[in-house]
Parts: C-alpha cells; structure tokens; sequence
C-alpha cells in the first residue's frame, strides 16, 4: 500500500467515508428532529392527558380484563354486550389491563406523572446544586471542603436502598418521591459547577468587576452565574432521562406513588404476572419510559455538543 | 503512596460509618420499629412484655448510643439478628452473597468482552456501517430500563422460544445465568463501549500511534498493544462507575429473575421494616463501592505508571 495521504488517513481511521449512512447520522446529530419529536409529543400528551387520552385511567371495567390490542382482532362480543348493544371492538388500543383499565390511556397520563416529578425535582435540584457549586466554588475553604466531601458521601450511597428505606419508613407519596429524586438530581450540578466557577473567577473580568468594588454577591449573580448557565442546561437535559429511569425503577419496586395512580414503572410491574397471556400489559408503559429516556440522553448529547463542547469528558 | 493508601483507608471508613448511621437513623426515627414487629405476632401483647421485646432489640436506647453498639458489635463482626427469623444477620447476607457475586462478575465478564473490543473496533473503523452499530447499540443500552429489558427477554426467550429458564436458579447451570447476566451487563457493556471509543479515537489521533504507523508495526499490535493501553484509562475509571451500577442494577435484577441474592433480600427485609438486616445490607453494599473505587484507583497505577500517588 502506497503511503499516500488518503491511505494513512483511511487507515489511522480519519477519513470520512460518504456513505448513506454516515450521512443519515450526521444529519441526525445536527438535527436531532425524532428525538425533539418523542420528547415534545411527550410534553404535549402530559400537558393536554385528558383531552388525549381516550378514557379515564382509574376507570375498571373487569369484563374487559387483559382485553388484547386493536390489532389482534376482538374476541366475540358477548351476549350481554350485543344485548346492551355494546360495540366494543376497537376501544382498547392497546389492549387493557388486569381490571380493564385502557393501557393507552394509562400510558397516556402516566407521561403527565413523569413530566410532573421530573420538573419538580430537577427544578429543585438545579437551584440546590447550581447554589451550593457556586458558593463552593467562588468562597473555597472550609465550606468548599464540607460541601464536596458531602457531594463525595452522597455518590457512594447506595441511591435505590437508600429510597427504598425511606420510602417504606415515611410511607409512600408524591412528596416522599420527589424529595428523593430532588436529592438524586444536585450532585452533579455541584461539582461540574464548582470546577466551572473556579476556571471563571480567576479571570480579568471578574477581577476588573472586584477592583470596581463589586460586592460578593453581585460578581456571583452578574458575572459568574451568566457564565456557567450553559453548563446548567446541558446537565439538566443529560439528567432527565436518568430521573425519568429512577423514578420508573422505584414505582416498579413498588415504593413509588401509591397503586391507581398510573406510574410507568408501576405499570410493568403490574403487568409481570400476566406476561405469558397478557404482555402489552407490561411492554408499552416500558416502551414509553425506554423512548423518551432515549430521546432524552440524545438531546442531551446534542445540546452538549452545541453549547458546551468542554462537557464531552462528563459522560461520553 | 503509603500516604494516599492511609488516607483512602480513613475516608472509606467514614463513608462506611456514614452510610449505615443514615439507614440506622431512619429507620430508627420516623416510626417505632417496636409497632411494626409487634404488630403481627403481638396480637394483645401486654405492656410489660412489649418493652421486654424493646429492651431485647435496644430499641430503648437513644439512636447514637445503640449505634455506637451496634458499631462496636459490626467490627466483632456480629451484625445482630434478623427480626423476622432470629437468624444473625452475617448468616442472612453471607449465604446469598455468593449468588449476588456471581451474577455481578459474570455480567462484568461479558460487559468487558462485549463493550471493549467493540469500542476499539468503531473507534478504528469510524464512519463505517460497523460504528453506526455500536454507537446505536451504546445509545439503546443506555436509555432501556433494566427491569423492562428483562421483561421483556423474560417474554421472547422463556415465553415465546422457551429457551431458556424465566427466573431462579439452580446451582451453576448456566442457563439459569444467560438472562440476569445480559441484562445487567448490557448497559454496562454500552458504558465501555462509549468510553473506550472515544478514548481510542483520542489515542488513535496522537503522535506516537502516527509513529509507530510510520515504523512499520502491523495494524493489529499497533492497535491492541501501542493504542488499547494508552486508551485503558478511561474504561477502567468507568468501571468503578459501571460496578457500582451494579449496584443498583442487581437490586432490580434479581427482584425480576427471582434471583436469591443479597439485592432480593435487602428489598425484602426494607419492605418487612427488618432494621438490622437492612442496615446490614447496607454495610454490604457501601464496602463493596468503596473497595472497587479503592482498586480501581490502584489498577491506574498498573495500567499506567506515569501516575504515583504522593
């Protein structure tokens, strides 16, 4: 092989080879427009549940228990349905549950539950962690010392054990939950701010504003918060999806929101025991937390990459 | 480096003693354990005897104090008895251990195998059909939910095909592995696969690999020997990351497959308000963090010894 300048690039894999495919992705990289998709369908089926969703999701109905999706065909109507002049084919989508719950709309307002707890508690874990980084960050000492080993001690809990107890001590409620996924979301704030506002505070500007007698806590809020905004958006887009899956797992361990709310992760555990005759039961909710974590995690990686290039260590 | 080792020894204890004084407490707290034991068994239990019970379990002591014994009799190595069937504690977590053990390393075996090798391929063949599927692939096992993924293999491979066995496990018999292990690994397995492709990619692009290619060396030992060491950092930095995912993964797992580990029995001893095999599990699964973050901090020296602790 010639050592041509083509072959050493093909070869130390640099050559960008214009196939379809690669095509195709760096189209979806810079226009990440299925995942905006899933995630804004998400937004707007949780806003708008009950004028989408197609019936009540606590409304049972046991004749139609484990009814199969539309698309199996309907089992025959009984004789009491055609005496009522019940027509039922067709009304359950994607099938129904156990007590004849419709799985669609369960799933349907189960988004809204998501997009409820994920808001509240990843509000409240950017104001919580973005404070404590900067304060860390710009005061340094023995408040800095504290506050990172406490962000040291928190990542070596064991989270899920540590919601369980909890949950099960102080019994189960939204507020318990979000509590809990509140103190899972402020950690990585702290410390990719933190390292931030530390690189920030040394340089000229912030310097110049001290030397015209800008008090503390004006540098922190005109000069340093705009600086490291950036990077609270790119971690609060990369933590949604992981939110969105912890929540799932405890209401899938059953130590979330209590029963007839419709919870994702509540939703396949309740459909385990009927796998073998009734799957859809458990498989869309999950397919639903499964695509929007998804669609989640990859606008997360774009906004990254678009607003932050110096974050691609934090996850990739 | 005696130094750092010393160091690390005392912060890992503090996280320890942290760890367990935390669950200690809240369970402690909130409600009197003493209701919930008594509850069932007590039906028109006399007062007398109620605080018998609670003197027995030195409920009647303040949380500190019956945390500092709790303490002193955990470094004798007695970590009390389960409140639901007066087994110590040791014994409860020590004979699933295995079981927990087991699962976690065959899952990292198949992680490692999976994840790293098809890092360095899509790093090495970047742009072509091959790094479209691993970056796919690492995109698809970061987002599923474990418990679902389960699920759902449960209901293709023991439902549908009937493969393989739906949950439990006998002995070794490594059908009874394949589903629990794949999906706690597959996650795992997307983490080494993004890691090592980018820390390849970055190696790939220096000038001693541009060096050695210019020298002559072949394609492969220039790959798995020049590049794969110098890129081995990051992937062994996420390990300690991806084992303690393990972690959490396991919990879920074996609650799924039915698996008798020592994830299943910390949910079940949490939700049964059993405190001292709670906090025992917690012990379990705070040390085992901490000592993979400790060797992991050791493998760095090994894999690459331009780093010394001072």
């Amino acid at each position: 092989m010639a050592l041509t300048a083509e072959n050493y690039l093909a070869a130390t894999g640099h050559a960008r080879r214009r196939n379809i495919l690669s095509a195709a992705w760096a189209f979806v990289r810079a226009w990440p427009i299925l995942p905006a998709i899933v995630v804004l369908l998400m937004i707007v089926t949780a806003v708008f549940a009950p004028l989408i969703a197609p019936s009540d999701p606590r409304k049972q109905s046991l004749a139609d228990s484990r009814h199969p999706p539309v698309w199996f065909g309907d089992p025959e109507p009984t004789e009491r349905d055609i005496a009522r002049g019940v027509d039922k084919s067709g009304l359950y989508r994607l099938g129904a549950d156990e007590f004849g719950r419709d799985v669609l709309t369960r799933v349907v307002f189960g988004a809204r539950l998501s997009l409820q707890i994920v808001a509240v508690a990843m509000t409240s874990g950017v104001l919580v962690g973005t404070l404590l980084g900067l304060f860390a960050g710009f005061w340094g000492g023995w408040f800095d010392e504290i506050i990172m080993r406490l962000v040291d001690f928190w990542l070596a809990l064991p989270f899920l054990l540590v919601a369980l107890v909890v949950a099960i001590v102080w019994g189960q409620s939204l507020i318990i939950m979000l509590g809990l996924l509140a103190l899972l979301a402020w950690s990585p704030f702290v410390r990719n701010i933190r390292a931030e506002v530390l690189t920030l505070k040394e340089l000229d500007y912030v310097n110049m504003a001290r030397v015209a007698g800008a008090s503390g806590a004006r540098i922190m809020v005109r000069h340093l918060l705009p600086g490291v905004f950036n990077t609270v958006v790119v971690i609060a887009t990369l933590q949604v999806g992981g939110l969105i899956l912890a929540e799932a797992s405890l209401s899938f361990l059953g130590v979330g929101i209590p029963p007839p709310t419709p919870a994702w992760g509540l939703m396949v555990a309740e459909g385990r025991q009927w796998l073998a005759t009734a799957w859809w039961i458990s498989f869309f909710p999950g397919l639903a937390i499964f695509l929007v974590v998804m669609s989640l995690n990859f606008f997360g990686d774009w906004l990254r990459d678009k607003l932050d290039p110096r974050l691609r260590q934090v996850r990739n | 480096m005696r130094r750092f080792i010393i160091r690390r020894i005392l912060a890992s204890g503090l996280t320890i003693i942290a760890s367990t004084l935390f669950v200690f407490g809240v369970s402690r707290a909130a409600t009197d354990p003493l209701d919930l034991y008594v509850q069932e068994s007590g039906y028109g239990i006399t007062e007398e005897s109620r605080i018998a019970i609670g003197k027995e379990l030195g409920l009647d002591r303040s949380i500190p104090v019956a945390y500092g014994l709790w303490l002193g009799r955990a470094l004798q190595g007695d970590l009390g008895e389960s409140l639901v069937n007066k087994r110590p504690v040791t014994t409860v977590l020590l004979e699933k251990m295995p079981n927990t053990l087991q699962l976690g390393l065959v899952s990292w075996v198949i992680a490692t195998l999976i994840g790293v090798p098809l890092g360095v391929l899509s790093a090495v063949k970047r742009g072509s059909a091959f790094d479209y599927l691993g970056r796919g692939f690492a995109l698809f096992g970061q987002a599923i939910p474990n418990f679902w993924f389960a699920i759902v293999s449960i209901l293709i491979f023991a439902v549908w095909l009937q493969w393989l066995p739906a949950a439990s496990k006998e002995g070794l018999s490594p059908t009874y592995f394949v589903l629990p292990a794949i999906t706690l690994g597959s996650a795992a397995a997307a983490g080494y696969l993004r890691i090592t492709r980018s820390a390849m990619l970055e190696i790939l692009d220096s000038e001693f690999i541009k060096m050695a290619r210019a020298k002559g060396v072949s394609q492969s030992a220039m790959i798995w020997k020049h590049a794969l060491r110098n890129a081995l950092i990051p992937p062994v930095t996420v390990s300690a990351l991806i084992l303690t995912g393990f972690i959490t993964g396991t919990v879920l797992v074996e609650v799924v497959f039915a698996w008798p580990g020592i994830g299943r029995v910390a949910v079940t001893s949490v939700t049964n308000n059993d405190f001292p095999v709670v906090t025992g599990a917690m012990l379990m699964f705070t040390a085992i963090y901490v000592v993979m973050n400790f060797l992991t901090d050791l493998l760095y020296v090994v894999i690459d010894p331009r780093i010394r602790y001072g």
